[in-house]
Order: C-alpha cells, then sequence, then structure tokens
C-alpha cells in the first residue's frame, strides 16, 4: 500500500516539477522579451546592426516564402476546384485562394518557414558566441549584449516579417491565379476581379499584424535560446531544436488568438 | 591613498547548484602590480575573474575595486578601466580582425572615425607583433597563436589600468607562448597597468608575475612573491610548482 502510494507521489512529484519548471522558463521569456523591447526603446542604438538583421530576416528569406506560397496557392486552388466547386469556380475559387491565404496561409507557413531558417540561425549564431564567451566579451568592452545583440534582432523580425508576410499573401494569391487561369479554364479578369471584390482591407491589415507578431515571437524566442545556451556544441545544438520548436508552437497558438480577436464576432 | 589596493577580494563564495567552487577567497592586487593565480583546472580560477569584472555575481564576500565597493548596480561603471584577454579569444567572428580591436572605438562614447579607428587598430596589430595585412581578415581565418595576439590587442586597446590575462598560453606552441608572456610582461610595465594573469604553465608565472596566488579547492591555499614559489613552505605550492604526482592535490586519475 504505501509502496503504491510512493509511487504515485512519485508521478504527482514529476508532473509538479513540469509545471514548475514550465512556469521559471516561460517568466524567463517574458522577462527576456521585455529587456528586448527596453533595449529597442531606449539608447544605445545600433543602427547597423538593425540594417544587417533586416537584410538577414527580409532579404534572404524572400525566395522561400516566395516558394512556399506559390505552391501552396496553386494547391488550394486544385483542392477547392476538385471539392465540389468546379460548377462555380469563377467565383468560389478566387475568393476561397484569397481569403485562405491573406487570413491564415499567408502568415503562418510564412511564419513557420522564417522560424525554421532565421529562428534557427539566430539560436544558433548567439549560442555560439555564448559558447565562446564572445557575450561575456561584449560586457567587458562596455556594451549590453541585450541592446547589442537582441534588440537588432527582434526589431528587424518585427518590421521585416510583416513584408514577408505581405509578399506571401501576394504570391499565394499568384499561386491560385496562375492554377485558375491556366488549368481551371477561369478568365484572368474574373479571377482578379473576384479577388478584390472578397478581400477587404481588415483581412490584409489582421494578415500583417500576425506577421508582425510571429517575428517578434522568432526574434525573441530565437535570441532567448542561444543566449541561454548550454555549453559546448551540445548546448548549442539543443537551443536551436529549442528555438525552432519553441517559435513553431508559439506560432500556432497566436495565431488562433490573432483569428479569435479578429475574426469572431 | 596608495595603501588603498587597486583590487581586494574578501571572502568570495560562488556556488553552481551544489557545486561549491569558491569557498571563501581572499586576495589583494596592489596598484601597478601583476598576479598569477595558478591552480588546477576547474577550481574557480576564472570564475574569480569573472566576479571581479561582475560578470559573475559571488554569492557572498566583498569585492572593491580602487577602495570602492562592487555592487551588481556599479559594475557597468568600472568597465572601462578593464581589459580582459579570455581563454578561448572570444573573437567576435563575424567582425574583422581590425574592428575586433577597435571595437570600443567604433561605437558609444570613445567612438572616433572609422579611418582614425582603423589606423588606431593597425597601431595595436603592430604592437603585438602583427603586420597590417591582418587587418582585414577574419579571426577564423588565423591560426592560434595570432588570434591570442589579437585578443591581447584589443584587450589593450583602450589603455585599460586593470587587465585580466585568463590563460594566455595555453594550447600555444612553447616558442609562441614565451614570445605572448614576454609581451605581456612588457606592455603590463609599460601601460603600468594592474594585472592578474591564470595560467598552469610555471614559465609564464616565473616571466609575468610579481605575486603568485594558488588557489585550491575554493581558497586561496597561498599568496607570496614569485621569488619564493620554489621554496614556498606551502605542500600544495610544493606540489604544482614540480608537478608532483603525490601530495595533497589528489590528481584525477
Ligand atoms: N556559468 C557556469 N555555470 C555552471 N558551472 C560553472 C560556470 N562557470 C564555471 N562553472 C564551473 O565552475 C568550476 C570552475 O570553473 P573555472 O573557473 O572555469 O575553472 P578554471 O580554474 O579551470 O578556470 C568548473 O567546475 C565549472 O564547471
Ligand atoms: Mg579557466
Amino acid at each position: 500500500m504505501s509502496q503504491v502510494l510512493t509511487a504515485g507521489q512519485m508521478f504527482l512529484a514529476g508532473i509538479g516539477r513540469a509545471v514548475l519548471g514550465l512556469c521559471r522558463s516561460t517568466g524567463a521569456l517574458v522577462l527576456f522579451a521585455l529587456q528586448a523591447v527596453a533595449g529597442i526603446l531606449v539608447p544605445p542604438f545600433y543602427g547597423i546592426e538593425f540594417l544587417r538583421q533586416m537584410m538577414r530576416i527580409g532579404y534572404f528569406s524572400l525566395p522561400v516564402v516566395g516558394l512556399t506560397a506559390l505552391f501552396t496557392g496553386g494547391a488550394l486552388a486544385l483542392q477547392i476546384y476538385a471539392g465540389g466547386s468546379r460548377f462555380n469556380a469563377e467565383s468560389a475559387v478566387p475568393s476561397i485562394v484569397a481569403i485562405g491565404m491573406v487570413r491564415e496561409l499567408g502568415p503562418v507557413l510564412c511564419g513557420l518557414m522564417v522560424a525554421g531558417r532565421v529562428g534557427a540561425s539566430i539560436a544558433a549564431e548567439i549560442g555560439s558566441m555564448r559558447v565562446t564567451e564572445q557575450i561575456d566579451a561584449l560586457t567587458t568592452l562596455s556594451t549590453n549584449p541585450i541592446k547589442f545583440l537582441v534588440a537588432p534582432r527582434v526589431l528587424a523580425g518585427t518590421l521585416a516579417m510583416p513584408l514577408l508576410t505581405a509578399v506571401s499573401d501576394i504570391i499565394g494569391v499568384m499561386g491560385g491565379f496562375f492554377v485558375g487561369t491556366s488549368r481551371l479554364g477561369i478568365a484572368s479578369g474574373n479571377y482578379i476581379q473576384n479577388t478584390l471584390d472578397y478581400l477587404t482591407a481588415g483581412d490584409v491589415v489582421s494578415s500583417l499584424v500576425k506577421g508582425a507578431v510571429f517575428g517578434f515571437i522568432i526574434a525573441v524566442v530565437g535570441c532567448f535560446e542561444g543566449y541561454n545556451s548550454g555549453r559546448g556544441a551540445q548546448g548549442v545544438a539543443q537551443a536551436t531544436r529549442a528555438a525552432v520548436v519553441t517559435s513553431s508552437i508559439l506560432i500556432l497558438a497566436a495565431n488562433y488568438l490573432l483569428t479569435e480577436v479578429f475574426f469572431s464576432t | 591613498m596608495t595603501d588603498t589596493p587597486k583590487i581586494a577580494l574578501r571572502g568570495v563564495a560562488k556556488s553552481f547548484g551544489s557545486k561549491h567552487v569558491l569557498r571563501g577567497v581572499d586576495l589583494t592586487v596592489a596598484r601597478g602590480q601583476s598576479l598569477v593565480i595558478i591552480g588546477g583546472s576547474g577550481t574557480g580560477k576564472s570564475v574569480t575573474l569573472k566576479c571581479i569584472i561582475g560578470l559573475i555575481r559571488p554569492d557572498a564576500g566583498e569585492i572593491d575595486i580602487d577602495g570602492t565597493r562592487l555592487t551588481p548596480r556599479n559594475a557597468g561603471g568600472f568597465l572601462d578601466q578593464f581589459g580582459m584577454l579570455f581563454q578561448g579569444g572570444a573573437l567576435f567572428d563575424s567582425m574583422t580582425v581590425w574592428e575586433n580591436v577597435a571595437f570600443r572605438f567604433l561605437r558609444g562614447k570613445g567612438r572616433l572615425k572609422r579611418a582614425d579607428a582603423r589606423d588606431l587598430a593597425i597601431g595595436k596589430l603592430r604592437r603585438v607583433g602583427l603586420g597590417a595585412d591582418t587587418a582585414d581578415l577574419f579571426p577564423a581565418e588565423l591560426s592560434g597563436g595570432m588570434q591570442k595576439r589579437v585578443g591581447l590587442a584589443r584587450a589593450i586597446a583602450a589603455e585599460p589600468k586593470i587587465i585580466f590575462f585568463d590563460e594566455p598560453t595555453t594550447g600555444l606552441d612553447p616558442i609562441m607562448a614565451d614570445v605572448i608572456n614576454d609581451l605581456i610582461r612588457e606592455i603590463v610595465v609599460e601601460m603600468g597597468a594592474t594585472a592578474m594573469t591564470i595560467t598552469h604553465d610555471m614559465t609564464s608565472v616565473r616571466k609575468i608575475a610579481d605575486r603568485v596566488a594558488m588557489l585550491h579547492e575554493g581558497v586561496v591555499q597561498w599568496e607570496g612573491p614569485v621569488e619564493r614559489i620554489d621554496d614556498s613552505g606551502n605542500p600544495y605550492v610544493h606540489q604544482f610548482v614540480n608537478g608532483l604526482p603525490d601530495g595533497p592535490i589528489a590528481a584525477l586519475r
């Protein structure tokens, strides 16, 4: 009897420990995010670092984000057509592709691709700077590593992601357009007209806001995991993996919340 | 005033989890003096330096710099007079060699024009025996000895009052190690700086040190002038200096 109890207690203790650990790391992440925001708002500012990160996060992600959106938009058009909208394809395909891409798939797929591409590389970069004492060296050179490393990345992530999301939306709609006009026989004028008829300014704004939030998440989580990286190559590997997993899950959760906020009436 | 030590540690303790690394370190370094800390790997030598710089906050004890108590609040203010050569170099691998050396002069308070900062960096590189042709390389393109020199140039670039050298010769061949030892000695003397060096290389100790402190099991076991290390009368120092397998320091096998 007592042995059963101990096993039960151990089980509960295990759950308790896990919950406490989760609370502690959530608290640490929130604190880190606040420090990053303070670093963005309070001088000194490191403008060149910011521009470099804009290039890295925004510009160099364009091919990945563009290709993802193009194929997704195209596949979406085929599915909608195949799924019974054959008879009013003229209006159903453009409108559903536009709304699906702009409201959900554009920002979410863009966020997930950038989390894999940029979030991982931020975590690996900052993690190896931690492991090789470069972050300590920054401090000894009278430079606050949060301001110098984290703030420019977080600002760049938050500003670059809406732009990438806009590109993702546009190319996704274009993917639907190509498939719709070349494979499904929809007249190109009608396709464009239908897209414009169904899409509202609110859809576009929600898309860009989602992009900004996802960009913030990707950069903060990538920096956080790297900054708190364990020792050695294994520490960096662990930080990189955690950055991708954590930011992907947070993106999906945040997407749900934002959809609630924007579209549930 | 002249009696105030440049650096004074009293009862500094630091644990990581259940691992008690420092258990009450007492140490003073006079102005312009060169102190070398010796001791086995993992005895907390680097942790001691990081406590003084403010990278690690001790659990207990006091650290005074120029008679001023170090607190988490004022630690940043001391950094302008510190220079540090890290154990692994810790060069910024996203920047060129000269940008590393001139780091303090490219941003913040002491900012110079880019061309001037570059000239200054090349001057410092020359001081540590590197030509201007290394200035535009990246740290990854340098050999270990050259990286150490660049780290040295970066540490002395802003003419610090206090310099820390963490294992400056570890991983270098004996000839390069000797060159670095000479450089450190010359630089410390010509700048009149106070220096703390970590090493387990006895050649370095004899070259660099005015005084020597032996750290073991979290406390300073012995401290004295470098001339005395061969007849210190301390069993720890005796074993370490002579590299003996038997003695109070248990060798891990
Ligand atoms: N940030 C840290 N977190 C956990 N343990 C650490 C940390 N820094 C150092 N240690 C531990 O403290 C001990 C002393 O480290 P260190 O001062 O680097 O030794 P050394 O005398 O070789 O320089 C080691 O056992 C090391 O594992
Ligand atoms: Mg060390």
